[in-house]
């Protein structure tokens, strides 16, 4: 079961620092050899990789499954489809579903839920606070058995300094992190759109760009105060990252991702008050774009994670403030990033490490390398196939992605979870 | 029009000879009004849906009466966004009247950009009457229209819109239309009700009322909802009428031939002291609304040429 023997691709391995033409070979659901001269062993299936690049499942550690609570939106058979699809092989998921992974039971639930789809793997997060209302301390040890990867409110800010100060330090002893939602919740109430020139024409309710700066000033401080780790998503912002840029220098346990949409989009995605476009947090001005491009670059950033958000059409089709915010980004996630290669604006390698070893790091995973021993997820995919994305034609069921239109220079041709092919 | 001759959602993107055009008819309509003449049927069998999400009695009447003097039948519905599911009720609303053969849809709604929602949903064309704090394109042109008969021009006039710009969807229009027309046009208020980079709208922006009105030709005043009075952006209303009404102390200092205005309904003693608003010289207030039956009928008529051009 599960042998194969994938030849005739580019392998790229961050974790190894590998980049070969080669072959690989998968024996019982795990890597057994890969090289130039490795051979072909007798009887067993062989794909012919036709020169594309063979890297690890890609994990994305921020991600809303659907599940419990939304399957309306998307259950995690069909968010299971749609990592597929984008070369995904492991994810973190959200925890403020309803109910919100407040409990070991629930986290064990996720977990297995994920094996049984047989293409992902869920790493759960805890819920930070119980409900994810921000009020009492969850049960971080009991939460952490179970298998949560790490704690945070999801979507919500943890608002409250004395909670979150709380948090780090009990997270701490349980040698977890605690991911926040950089937003003031105070300054960014009833807001749809980033402050500034384009929310004044619309008329729109604003979000002053300094709202995950406070918050990332703030918890950056009480991560030093209590020797915790604290890890910011979705990073959109340049104000935020110069904080961040020098916590690290001076060795505060602090770490960050963003998502496509805020390094590939710019606030005027959301002219004419298009609601796909409409995003927690708001995409942002030009200015802040570039410097997340650069961010990642540099290693200011950490991952870079899909921040798959489904809605359904109800929740997109009303007037732009109304509309829920968040996008898709399973499918894309891979041929997004990409252009910032084709674009000259970081290695392939720095980006796929991005992708793969980066992120698995951050949230403890088993994956996102092609050693020898470890399990067989793989993606496979030809750096310049051209394709387009089609709202209304992307995998899996939620369809409220915010580069309807975006013409695409990479695209996934194979994935394997566990050596088992899952798409192509 | 923008995007397409179709609808009139907002005066952002429209070209001063098209603005001219609409003026230059609605100046037609004044004098047929005051002839006591009709054109009932200009619309003859036409629907017009007064459609308002919000309590509006002053713009919907202007509207029913401008439709009824060209002789279209016009309906109105006011439905309550509080009591029932929002999202539902405007796409719901939309599948309704276009089963119903609307010509003319003019809508008012509390959220920026739901015309635009509605005119991708509905065959009909949409008037925006006012949404959220985006624009209120017909007050706008019969604001310009008022100062034309006034002043015989827009072009290197100083016009100066003061009070609470960030809610105000007339102020968004009036900014968009009087700087494509070729005005100067300066904006005042506290500084919590100016909204971000609103010099970027191509206005002048003043925090001291005397300096803002000084020399102006026209000032323009806001009405002030009473729920932002007390503590949210501004502390108390007597405050803001102490450095923010209009009074004749204020008024002192703009051009000694300048005229007030306000889209109503005012709050005197708030933005306002009641012997400028009743001014019979300088308070154009009453001929704003005049203005406002011409202007809309001049929109009704130009929105609907291409379709009786079909007929």
């Amino acid at each position: 079961m599960s042998d194969l023997l994938i030849e005739n691709v580019r392998l790229i391995d961050p974790a190894t620092n590998l980049d070969a033409p080669g072959a690989l070979l998968v024996r019982d659901g795990r890597i057994a050899d890969l090289g130039h001269d490795i051979g072909r062993p007798e009887g067993i299936p062989v794909v012919d990789g036709r020169g594309a690049i063979l890297c690890p499942g890609l994990v994305d550690m921020r991600v809303e499954l659907g599940e419990p609570g939304g399957e309306y939106r998307e259950t995690i058979d069909s968010a299971a489809l749609a990592a597929s699809a984008g070369g995904i092989t492991t994810v973190a998921a959200m925890p403020d579903s309803s109910p919100a992974i407040d409990d070991p039971a629930l986290v064990q639930l996720l977990r297995s839920r994920g094996e049984q789809t047989g293409r992902i793997t869920i790493l759960p997060y805890g819920a930070a606070t119980r409900g994810c209302k921000g009020e009492e301390m969850s049960e971080f040890g009991l939460l952490r058995e179970a298998g949560a990867v790490a704690f945070t409110d999801g979507g919500r800010a943890i608002g409250s300094s004395r909670m979150m100060r709380t948090a780090l330090a009990y997270a701490a002893g349980f040698g977890a992190m605690i991911v926040q939602h950089p937003e003031d919740p105070e300054l960014a109430r009833g807001g749809a759109a980033t402050q500034g020139e384009l929310s004044t024409r619309l008329g729109l309710p604003a979000i002053p760009a300094a709202a995950e700066a406070i918050i990332v000033a703030r918890d950056v401080r009480l991560a030093a105060l209590t020797g915790g780790a604290v890890h910011f998503a979705h990073i959109s912002t340049a104000e935020a990252l110069d904080i961040i840029r020098r916590a690290k220098a001076r060795c505060v346990k602090v770490t960050c991702d963003t998502a496509p949409p805020y390094f590939d989009l710019n606030e005027t995605a959301i002219g004419d008050y298009r609601t796909y476009a409409k995003l927690s947090p708001p995409l942002r001005a030009e200015s802040d774009r570039l410097a997340v491009v650069a961010a990642l670059a540099d290693g200011t950033i950490d991952a870079i994670a899909s921040d798959h958000q489904p809605r359904d059409a109800d929740d997109k089709r009303l007037p732009f403030a109304q509309a829920a915010p968040g996008g898709v980004g399973l499918a894309t996630l891979l041929g997004v990033s990409l252009a910032q290669v084709h674009g000259g604006q970081l290695s392939l390698m720095r980006m796929l490490e991005l992708l793969t070893v980066a992120p698995a790091r951050l949230i403890g995973a088993e994956a996102g390398t092609l050693a020898k021993g470890a399990v067989a997820d793989l993606c496979l995919f030809d750096l310049e196939r051209v394709w387009q994305v089609n709202v209304g034609t992307l995998p899996g069921k939620a369809q409220n992605s915010p580069f309807d239109g975006r013409a695409l220079e990479g695209r996934v041709v194979g994935t394997w979870k566990a050596g088992r092919r899952v798409f192509g | 029009m923008t995007p397409s001759h179709r609808h009139l959602l907002q005066i952002e993107g429209m070209h001063p000879p098209q603005i001219e055009a609409m003026l230059d008819l609605a100046e037609s309509y004044v004098l047929l009004n005051r002839s006591g003449k009709t054109q009932r049927d200009l619309l003859r069998g036409r629907t017009l849906i007064n459609l308002f999400f919000e309590d509006s009695t002053r713009t919907r009447t202007s509207f029913e009466l401008a439709g009824k003097r060209l002789g279209a039948d016009v309906i109105n519905m006011s439905v309550s966004t509080s009591s029932v599911n929002k999202g539902e009720t405007l796409l719901d609303t939309a599948a309704t009247l276009n089963a119903m053969m609307c010509d003319l849809l003019v809508v008012r709604h509390d959220q920026s950009g739901a015309p635009n929602l509605l005119a991708q949903k509905v065959d009909a064309s949409v008037i925006n009457a006012g949404d959220g704090t985006h624009e209120h394109p017909t007050q706008a042109l019969l604001d310009a229209l008022t100062i034309r008969r006034r002043k015989g021009r827009l072009q290197g006039l100083i016009v100066a819109i003061c009070g609470d710009v960030l809610h105000s969807r007339v102020a968004r229009s009036n900014i968009h239309l009087l700087s494509a027309m070729g005005a100067i046009v300066r904006v005042i208020g506290p500084t919590t009700l100016i909204p971000a980079e609103c010099a970027r709208l191509g206005v002048d922006v003043f925090h001291d009322m005397n300096k803002g009105i000084a020399g102006a030709d026209v000032v323009m005043m806001l009405r002030l909802q009473r729920e932002r009075m007390v503590g949210g952006l501004v502390p108390s209303a007597r405050e803001y009428f102490r450095f923010y009404g209009l009074d004749f102390e204020k008024l002192a200092h703009a051009k000694r031939d300048v005229i007030v205005m306000h889209p109503g309904p005012m709050n005197r003693g708030v933005e306002i002291d009641s012997a400028v608003a009743d001014d019979p010289v300088r308070s154009v207030i009453k001929e704003q609304v005049e203005m406002g039956v011409a202007v809309r009928m001049a929109v009704l008529d130009i929105l609907s040429r291409e379709s009786r051009r079909n007929v």
